[in-house]
Protein backbone atom coordinates (compact mmCIF):
# COMPACT_ATOMS: atom_id res chain seq x y z
CA UNK A 1 0.00 0.00 0.00
CA UNK A 2 1.51 3.43 -0.91
CA UNK A 3 0.27 6.68 0.35
CA UNK A 4 -1.23 8.07 -2.98
CA UNK A 5 -2.20 5.46 -5.55
CA UNK A 6 -4.36 5.57 -8.80
CA UNK A 7 -5.52 2.45 -9.99
CA UNK A 8 -6.69 0.93 -13.39
CA UNK A 9 -7.43 4.40 -14.30
CA UNK A 10 -8.93 5.67 -17.12
CA UNK A 11 -8.96 9.10 -18.71
CA UNK A 12 -11.36 10.32 -21.58
CA UNK A 13 -11.34 13.69 -23.40
CA UNK A 14 -13.65 14.62 -25.58
CA UNK A 15 -14.53 10.73 -27.01
CA UNK A 16 -11.60 9.78 -27.34
CA UNK A 17 -9.60 7.28 -25.02
CA UNK A 18 -6.32 9.30 -23.75
CA UNK A 19 -5.41 6.39 -21.32
CA UNK A 20 -6.56 3.49 -19.98
CA UNK A 21 -5.60 0.91 -17.40
CA UNK A 22 -2.85 3.16 -15.85
CA UNK A 23 -1.77 2.55 -12.17
CA UNK A 24 0.84 4.89 -10.05
CA UNK A 25 1.79 4.89 -6.91
CA UNK A 26 3.42 7.24 -4.48
CA UNK A 27 5.19 7.05 -1.47
CA UNK A 28 6.67 9.64 0.69
CA UNK A 29 9.65 11.15 -0.45
CA UNK A 30 9.63 10.02 -3.59
CA UNK A 31 9.00 11.70 -7.47
CA UNK A 32 6.98 10.52 -10.09
CA UNK A 33 8.52 12.01 -13.77
CA UNK A 34 5.29 11.51 -16.21
CA UNK A 35 7.25 11.62 -19.58
CA UNK A 36 5.75 11.11 -23.39
CA UNK A 37 5.13 12.73 -26.51
CA UNK A 38 2.88 15.91 -26.79
CA UNK A 39 -0.74 14.86 -26.09
CA UNK A 40 -0.42 11.67 -24.77
CA UNK A 41 -1.98 12.55 -21.48
CA UNK A 42 0.80 13.63 -19.12
CA UNK A 43 -1.61 17.15 -18.44
CA UNK A 44 -4.70 15.35 -17.61
CA UNK A 45 -3.32 12.74 -15.52
CA UNK A 46 -2.15 15.55 -13.29
CA UNK A 47 -5.42 17.41 -13.35
CA UNK A 48 -6.97 13.66 -12.25
CA UNK A 49 -4.02 13.67 -9.71
CA UNK A 50 -4.95 17.03 -8.34
CA UNK A 51 -9.01 16.16 -8.50
CA UNK A 52 -9.89 18.64 -11.13
CA UNK A 53 -10.25 15.96 -13.86
CA UNK A 54 -12.67 13.03 -12.50
CA UNK A 55 -11.68 9.86 -13.78
CA UNK A 56 -14.12 8.03 -16.18
CA UNK A 57 -13.08 4.79 -14.34
CA UNK A 58 -10.54 3.22 -11.78
CA UNK A 59 -9.95 5.01 -8.20
CA UNK A 60 -7.66 7.44 -6.65
CA UNK A 61 -6.60 6.53 -3.32
CA UNK A 62 -5.33 8.34 -0.30
CA UNK A 63 -3.91 6.04 2.25
CA UNK A 64 -6.11 3.13 0.41
CA UNK A 65 -8.93 5.72 0.89
CA UNK A 66 -10.57 6.72 -1.83
CA UNK A 67 -10.27 10.77 -2.33
CA UNK A 68 -12.07 13.10 -1.14
CA UNK A 69 -12.07 16.67 -2.67
CA UNK A 70 -11.92 18.66 0.14
CA UNK A 71 -8.92 17.33 2.13
CA UNK A 72 -7.35 16.50 -1.04
CA UNK A 73 -7.15 19.96 -2.13
CA UNK A 74 -5.44 20.70 1.15
CA UNK A 75 -2.36 18.76 0.41
CA UNK A 76 -1.54 19.23 -2.72
CA UNK A 77 0.10 22.31 -4.69
CA UNK A 78 -0.64 22.02 -8.38
CA UNK A 79 0.92 24.45 -11.04
CA UNK A 80 -0.13 24.20 -14.89
CA UNK A 81 0.54 25.80 -17.56
CA UNK A 82 -0.85 29.18 -16.78
CA UNK A 83 0.56 30.83 -13.92
CA UNK A 84 -2.59 32.60 -12.60
CA UNK A 85 -0.69 35.76 -11.87
CA UNK A 86 -2.92 38.72 -12.01
CA UNK A 87 -0.42 41.46 -13.89
CA UNK A 88 -2.41 44.16 -12.08
CA UNK A 89 -1.58 43.45 -8.72
CA UNK A 90 2.25 43.39 -7.56
CA UNK A 91 4.63 40.53 -7.25
CA UNK A 92 4.36 40.31 -3.25
CA UNK A 93 0.51 40.78 -3.72
CA UNK A 94 0.25 38.02 -5.76
CA UNK A 95 1.57 35.81 -3.64
CA UNK A 96 0.47 36.77 -0.72
CA UNK A 97 -3.71 36.03 -1.91
CA UNK A 98 -2.85 33.01 -2.35
CA UNK A 99 -1.12 32.23 1.20
CA UNK A 100 -3.88 34.00 2.84
CA UNK A 101 -6.19 32.10 1.59
CA UNK A 102 -4.44 28.60 2.50
CA UNK A 103 -4.12 30.66 5.66
CA UNK A 104 -1.89 26.88 6.80
CA UNK A 105 1.21 29.41 5.85
CA UNK A 106 3.24 30.74 8.04
CA UNK A 107 3.55 34.63 8.08
CA UNK A 108 6.84 35.67 6.92
CA UNK A 109 6.64 32.46 4.17
CA UNK A 110 5.77 34.83 1.28
CA UNK A 111 8.98 37.07 1.75
CA UNK A 112 10.95 33.55 2.37
CA UNK A 113 9.63 31.92 -0.83
CA UNK A 114 10.28 34.88 -3.22
CA UNK A 115 13.95 35.13 -2.03
CA UNK A 116 14.22 31.52 -2.71
CA UNK A 117 12.89 31.88 -6.53
CA UNK A 118 15.25 35.70 -6.79
CA UNK A 119 11.88 37.71 -6.58
CA UNK A 120 12.69 40.11 -3.89
CA UNK A 121 14.04 42.61 -4.99
CA UNK A 122 11.19 42.70 -7.55
CA UNK A 123 8.37 42.52 -4.91
CA UNK A 124 6.88 45.32 -5.13
CA UNK A 125 6.65 45.31 -9.23
CA UNK A 126 3.26 45.28 -10.81
CA UNK A 127 3.49 41.67 -12.27
CA UNK A 128 2.73 43.52 -16.15
CA UNK A 129 6.10 44.12 -16.08
CA UNK A 130 7.68 40.35 -15.34
CA UNK A 131 9.08 37.82 -17.81
CA UNK A 132 7.69 35.09 -18.67
CA UNK A 133 10.51 33.48 -16.71
CA UNK A 134 9.83 35.50 -13.71
CA UNK A 135 6.10 34.70 -13.95
CA UNK A 136 6.75 31.29 -13.79
CA UNK A 137 9.07 31.43 -10.92
CA UNK A 138 6.14 33.79 -8.91
CA UNK A 139 3.78 30.40 -9.97
CA UNK A 140 6.14 28.04 -8.72
CA UNK A 141 6.68 30.11 -5.48
CA UNK A 142 3.84 29.16 -3.74
CA UNK A 143 5.08 25.79 -3.22
CA UNK A 144 7.83 27.03 -0.64
CA UNK A 145 5.09 29.62 0.60
CA UNK A 146 2.78 26.87 1.26
CA UNK A 147 3.69 23.79 2.90
CA UNK A 148 1.59 21.04 1.59
CA UNK A 149 3.02 17.30 0.89
CA UNK A 150 2.00 16.12 -2.99
CA UNK A 151 3.25 18.59 -5.66
CA UNK A 152 1.90 17.78 -9.07
CA UNK A 153 4.25 20.13 -11.71
CA UNK A 154 3.24 20.39 -15.19
CA UNK A 155 6.31 21.05 -17.31
CA UNK A 156 7.52 23.51 -14.54
CA UNK A 157 10.81 24.32 -16.40
CA UNK A 158 9.21 26.07 -19.25
CA UNK A 159 10.64 29.93 -19.73
CA UNK A 160 12.86 29.04 -16.56
CA UNK A 161 16.84 30.09 -17.17
CA UNK A 162 19.60 27.08 -16.22
CA UNK A 163 19.73 28.75 -12.67
CA UNK A 164 16.17 28.46 -11.71
CA UNK A 165 15.85 25.03 -13.10
CA UNK A 166 19.02 24.25 -10.31
CA UNK A 167 16.76 26.22 -7.99
CA UNK A 168 13.58 24.16 -8.77
CA UNK A 169 15.74 20.72 -9.16
CA UNK A 170 16.80 21.77 -5.13
CA UNK A 171 13.16 22.76 -3.80
CA UNK A 172 11.89 19.52 -5.02
CA UNK A 173 14.79 17.59 -3.44
CA UNK A 174 14.52 19.65 -0.25
CA UNK A 175 10.74 18.81 -0.59
CA UNK A 176 11.20 15.09 -0.98
CA UNK A 177 14.02 14.35 1.73
CA UNK A 178 11.46 15.91 4.30
CA UNK A 179 8.87 13.46 3.10
CA UNK A 180 7.43 14.64 0.13
CA UNK A 181 6.15 13.53 -2.42
CA UNK A 182 5.95 15.21 -6.34
CA UNK A 183 4.33 14.24 -10.01
CA UNK A 184 6.30 16.05 -12.59
CA UNK A 185 5.76 16.16 -16.32
CA UNK A 186 8.52 16.71 -18.06
CA UNK A 187 10.38 16.93 -21.28
CA UNK A 188 13.71 17.80 -19.95
CA UNK A 189 16.19 15.72 -17.42
CA UNK A 190 15.44 17.16 -13.93
CA UNK A 191 18.19 14.67 -12.82
CA UNK A 192 16.08 13.54 -9.66
CA UNK A 193 15.56 10.48 -8.10
CA UNK A 194 12.58 9.40 -9.70
CA UNK A 195 10.00 6.67 -10.80
CA UNK A 196 8.74 7.06 -14.20
CA UNK A 197 5.43 6.73 -15.86
CA UNK A 198 5.43 6.38 -19.35
CA UNK A 199 2.98 7.56 -21.24
CA UNK A 200 1.27 6.62 -24.60
CA UNK A 201 2.31 3.53 -24.80
CA UNK A 202 -1.80 3.47 -23.96
CA UNK A 203 -2.35 5.83 -27.11
CA UNK A 204 -2.56 2.53 -29.50
CA UNK A 205 -5.64 1.85 -27.29
CA UNK A 206 -7.67 5.20 -28.51
CA UNK A 207 -7.97 4.64 -32.24
CA UNK A 208 -8.65 0.72 -31.37
CA UNK A 209 -11.85 -0.25 -33.06
CA UNK A 210 -12.26 2.43 -35.58
CA UNK A 211 -11.66 1.71 -39.01
CA UNK A 212 -9.28 3.92 -40.47
CA UNK B 1 -15.02 34.29 6.17
CA UNK B 2 -11.58 35.98 6.37
CA UNK B 3 -11.27 34.23 3.32
CA UNK B 4 -14.54 35.39 1.49
CA UNK B 5 -13.44 38.53 2.26
CA UNK B 6 -9.95 38.37 1.04
CA UNK B 7 -11.94 37.45 -2.47
CA UNK B 8 -13.59 40.42 -2.55
CA UNK B 9 -11.04 42.72 -1.27
CA UNK B 10 -8.69 41.08 -4.29
CA UNK B 11 -11.11 41.84 -6.56
CA UNK B 12 -12.22 45.35 -5.92
CA UNK B 13 -8.65 45.96 -6.03
CA UNK B 14 -7.80 44.71 -9.30
CA UNK B 15 -10.73 46.69 -10.69
CA UNK B 16 -9.29 50.10 -8.84
CA UNK B 17 -5.82 49.37 -10.44
CA UNK B 18 -7.49 48.16 -14.05
CA UNK B 19 -9.69 51.04 -14.00
CA UNK B 20 -12.62 51.53 -16.32
CA UNK B 21 -14.65 48.25 -16.23
CA UNK B 22 -16.45 49.34 -13.20
CA UNK B 23 -17.37 53.04 -14.54
CA UNK B 24 -18.21 51.02 -18.00
CA UNK B 25 -21.56 49.77 -16.59
CA UNK B 26 -22.82 53.06 -15.19
CA UNK B 27 -21.40 54.73 -17.92
CA UNK B 28 -23.44 52.21 -20.78
CA UNK B 29 -26.49 53.00 -18.10
CA UNK B 30 -26.06 56.78 -18.48
CA UNK B 31 -25.70 56.80 -22.68
CA UNK B 32 -28.31 54.50 -22.98
CA UNK B 33 -31.13 55.75 -20.45
CA UNK B 34 -30.44 59.37 -22.70
CA UNK B 35 -30.74 58.06 -25.97
CA UNK B 36 -34.48 57.34 -24.98
CA UNK B 37 -35.79 61.14 -24.87
CA UNK B 38 -33.66 61.74 -28.15
CA UNK B 39 -36.04 58.91 -29.94
CA UNK B 40 -39.20 58.96 -28.68
CA UNK B 41 -39.71 62.96 -28.09
CA UNK B 42 -39.68 65.05 -25.68
CA UNK B 43 -42.63 64.74 -24.58
CA UNK B 44 -43.00 65.01 -20.65
CA UNK B 45 -46.05 62.77 -20.20
CA UNK B 46 -44.78 60.30 -22.52
CA UNK B 47 -41.14 60.13 -20.53
CA UNK B 48 -42.49 59.78 -17.60
CA UNK B 49 -45.07 56.96 -18.29
CA UNK B 50 -41.75 55.09 -19.65
CA UNK B 51 -39.14 55.97 -17.21
CA UNK B 52 -39.56 53.13 -14.93
CA UNK B 53 -39.49 50.99 -17.72
CA UNK B 54 -36.61 52.61 -19.49
CA UNK B 55 -34.33 52.55 -16.17
CA UNK B 56 -34.96 49.42 -15.52
CA UNK B 57 -34.42 47.93 -18.57
CA UNK B 58 -31.17 50.15 -19.15
CA UNK B 59 -29.90 48.90 -15.54
CA UNK B 60 -30.76 45.10 -16.88
CA UNK B 61 -28.29 45.75 -19.63
CA UNK B 62 -25.52 47.44 -17.63
CA UNK B 63 -25.58 44.12 -15.66
CA UNK B 64 -25.15 42.34 -18.27
CA UNK B 65 -22.49 43.97 -19.77
CA UNK B 66 -20.39 43.83 -16.53
CA UNK B 67 -20.48 40.66 -16.05
CA UNK B 68 -19.32 38.69 -19.11
CA UNK B 69 -16.05 39.47 -17.48
CA UNK B 70 -16.94 37.76 -14.34
CA UNK B 71 -15.19 34.20 -14.62
CA UNK B 72 -13.46 34.76 -18.21
CA UNK B 73 -10.23 36.19 -17.11
CA UNK B 74 -9.85 33.96 -14.07
CA UNK B 75 -10.05 31.15 -16.55
CA UNK B 76 -7.61 31.88 -18.73
CA UNK B 77 -4.91 32.69 -16.08
CA UNK B 78 -5.42 29.68 -14.54
CA UNK B 79 -6.88 31.18 -11.65
CA UNK B 80 -10.01 29.32 -11.72
CA UNK B 81 -7.83 26.08 -11.26
CA UNK B 82 -6.25 27.36 -8.17
CA UNK B 83 -9.76 28.48 -6.90
CA UNK B 84 -11.47 25.23 -7.28
CA UNK B 85 -8.49 23.58 -5.33
CA UNK B 86 -8.60 26.31 -2.63
CA UNK B 87 -10.11 25.94 0.74
CA UNK B 88 -12.67 27.96 0.07
CA UNK B 89 -15.79 26.64 -1.20
CA UNK B 90 -16.32 27.54 -4.82
CA UNK B 91 -19.68 28.63 -3.85
CA UNK B 92 -18.41 30.81 -1.91
CA UNK B 93 -16.34 32.12 -4.28
CA UNK B 94 -18.81 32.52 -6.37
CA UNK B 95 -20.84 34.46 -4.05
CA UNK B 96 -18.13 36.51 -3.30
CA UNK B 97 -17.41 37.03 -6.79
CA UNK B 98 -21.22 38.77 -7.37
CA UNK B 99 -20.82 40.51 -4.33
CA UNK B 100 -17.89 42.76 -5.59
CA UNK B 101 -18.90 42.45 -9.23
CA UNK B 102 -22.41 43.89 -7.72
CA UNK B 103 -20.36 46.83 -5.41
CA UNK B 104 -18.86 47.41 -8.58
CA UNK B 105 -21.80 48.16 -11.13
CA UNK B 106 -24.86 47.14 -9.19
CA UNK B 107 -24.18 50.03 -6.06
CA UNK B 108 -23.42 52.91 -8.82
CA UNK B 109 -26.16 52.25 -10.73
CA UNK B 110 -28.32 52.62 -7.44
CA UNK B 111 -26.87 55.89 -7.32
CA UNK B 112 -27.30 56.91 -11.30
CA UNK B 113 -30.91 55.64 -11.45
CA UNK B 114 -32.55 58.19 -9.39
CA UNK B 115 -31.20 60.88 -11.89
CA UNK B 116 -31.69 59.09 -14.78
CA UNK B 117 -35.29 59.19 -13.48
CA UNK B 118 -35.50 62.87 -12.79
CA UNK B 119 -34.45 63.09 -16.02
CA UNK B 120 -37.24 61.32 -17.61
CA UNK B 121 -39.41 63.37 -16.37
CA UNK B 122 -40.72 61.02 -13.43
CA UNK B 123 -42.62 61.61 -10.59
CA UNK B 124 -40.78 62.75 -7.40
CA UNK B 125 -43.08 60.42 -5.39
CA UNK B 126 -41.87 57.49 -7.57
CA UNK B 127 -38.00 57.80 -6.79
CA UNK B 128 -37.93 56.40 -3.25
CA UNK B 129 -39.45 53.30 -4.09
CA UNK B 130 -37.29 53.06 -7.98
CA UNK B 131 -34.52 52.77 -5.46
CA UNK B 132 -35.64 50.38 -3.26
CA UNK B 133 -36.66 47.96 -6.06
CA UNK B 134 -33.23 48.19 -7.78
CA UNK B 135 -31.71 47.82 -4.45
CA UNK B 136 -33.45 44.35 -4.12
CA UNK B 137 -33.50 43.87 -7.89
CA UNK B 138 -29.76 44.38 -8.96
CA UNK B 139 -27.87 41.61 -6.46
CA UNK B 140 -30.62 39.23 -8.21
CA UNK B 141 -29.26 40.42 -11.36
CA UNK B 142 -25.70 39.94 -10.62
CA UNK B 143 -26.48 36.75 -8.89
CA UNK B 144 -28.68 35.31 -12.08
CA UNK B 145 -26.05 36.52 -14.34
CA UNK B 146 -23.48 34.45 -12.45
CA UNK B 147 -24.93 31.22 -13.59
CA UNK B 148 -24.81 32.52 -17.22
CA UNK B 149 -21.29 33.37 -17.00
CA UNK B 150 -19.99 30.29 -15.42
CA UNK B 151 -21.84 28.30 -18.10
CA UNK B 152 -20.30 30.30 -21.51
CA UNK B 153 -16.71 30.81 -19.41
CA UNK B 154 -14.30 29.37 -22.02
CA UNK B 155 -17.01 30.11 -24.91
CA UNK B 156 -16.01 31.90 -27.91
CA UNK B 157 -18.63 35.15 -28.26
CA UNK B 158 -19.59 34.03 -25.09
CA UNK B 159 -20.43 37.50 -24.06
CA UNK B 160 -23.65 37.09 -26.84
CA UNK B 161 -24.39 33.62 -25.68
CA UNK B 162 -24.83 35.62 -22.38
CA UNK B 163 -27.15 37.43 -23.41
CA UNK B 164 -29.26 35.06 -24.81
CA UNK B 165 -29.13 32.85 -21.59
CA UNK B 166 -29.71 35.03 -19.11
CA UNK B 167 -32.39 37.80 -20.35
CA UNK B 168 -35.15 35.71 -19.92
CA UNK B 169 -34.42 34.70 -16.98
CA UNK B 170 -34.31 38.84 -15.64
CA UNK B 171 -37.99 38.88 -17.10
CA UNK B 172 -39.36 38.69 -13.49
CA UNK B 173 -37.34 41.40 -11.44
CA UNK B 174 -37.80 43.46 -14.61
CA UNK B 175 -41.98 43.21 -14.11
CA UNK B 176 -41.92 43.66 -10.66
CA UNK B 177 -39.01 46.38 -10.54
CA UNK B 178 -40.84 48.37 -13.15
CA UNK B 179 -44.53 47.77 -11.54
CA UNK B 180 -43.22 48.41 -8.06
CA UNK B 181 -42.98 51.77 -8.87
CA UNK B 182 -45.93 52.50 -11.42
CA UNK B 183 -48.42 50.74 -8.41
CA UNK B 184 -46.76 53.55 -6.16
CA UNK B 185 -47.05 56.38 -8.55
CA UNK B 186 -50.84 55.28 -8.97
CA UNK B 187 -51.46 55.61 -5.28
CA UNK B 188 -51.40 51.44 -4.36
CA UNK B 189 -47.95 51.07 -2.23
CA UNK B 190 -45.82 49.30 -4.24
CA UNK B 191 -44.72 46.62 -1.54
CA UNK B 192 -46.19 43.57 -2.42
CA UNK B 193 -44.10 43.96 -5.65
CA UNK B 194 -41.17 44.59 -3.22
CA UNK B 195 -41.51 41.85 -1.19
CA UNK B 196 -41.39 39.32 -4.26
CA UNK B 197 -38.45 40.69 -5.48
CA UNK B 198 -36.93 40.59 -1.91
CA UNK B 199 -38.09 37.11 -2.32
CA UNK B 200 -36.46 36.93 -5.83
CA UNK B 201 -33.20 37.60 -3.71
CA UNK B 202 -33.48 35.27 -0.88
CA UNK B 203 -34.10 32.34 -3.78
CA UNK B 204 -30.94 33.84 -5.50
CA UNK B 205 -28.86 33.91 -3.20
CA UNK B 206 -27.88 30.25 -2.41
CA UNK B 207 -29.46 28.78 -5.57
CA UNK B 208 -27.43 31.20 -8.05
CA UNK B 209 -23.90 30.42 -6.74
CA UNK B 210 -24.66 26.53 -6.14
CA UNK B 211 -25.71 26.54 -10.22
CA UNK B 212 -22.79 28.62 -11.36
CA UNK B 213 -20.17 26.50 -9.32
CA UNK B 214 -21.18 23.27 -10.59
CA UNK B 215 -20.61 25.20 -14.12
CA UNK B 216 -17.68 26.40 -13.13
CA UNK B 217 -16.22 23.06 -12.05
CA UNK B 218 -17.75 21.53 -15.58
CA UNK B 219 -15.37 24.50 -17.34
CA UNK B 220 -12.50 23.23 -15.46
CA UNK B 221 -12.60 19.56 -16.58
Amino acid sequence: MSLFEGRDLLCIRGERVVFEGLSFAIDPGEAVLLTGANGSGKSSLLRLMAGLLRPSGGNLLWKDVAIDSDAHNQRLHYVGHLDAVKPALTVVENLRFWTMLASSAPEDSTAFALSIFGLSRIADVPARMLSAGQKRRLALARLIAIPAPLWLLDEPTIALDAQSVGVLREAILAHLKSGGMAAIATHSELGLPAKRIELGRFAAGAIRGRPE
Amino acid sequence: MNRFFLIIGRELRLAYRQGGDAGLAVAFFVIAAALFPLGVGPEDQLLSRIAAGVVWVTALLAVLLALERLFQADFEDGTLDLLALSPLPLELVVLAKCLANWLLTGAPLLIAAPIIAVLLHMKTEGLVILTASMLLGTPTLSLIGSIGAALTVGARRGGVLLSLLILPLYVPVLIFGVSAVDQSLAGMGGKPELLILGAFLAAALPLAPWAAAAALRQAVE
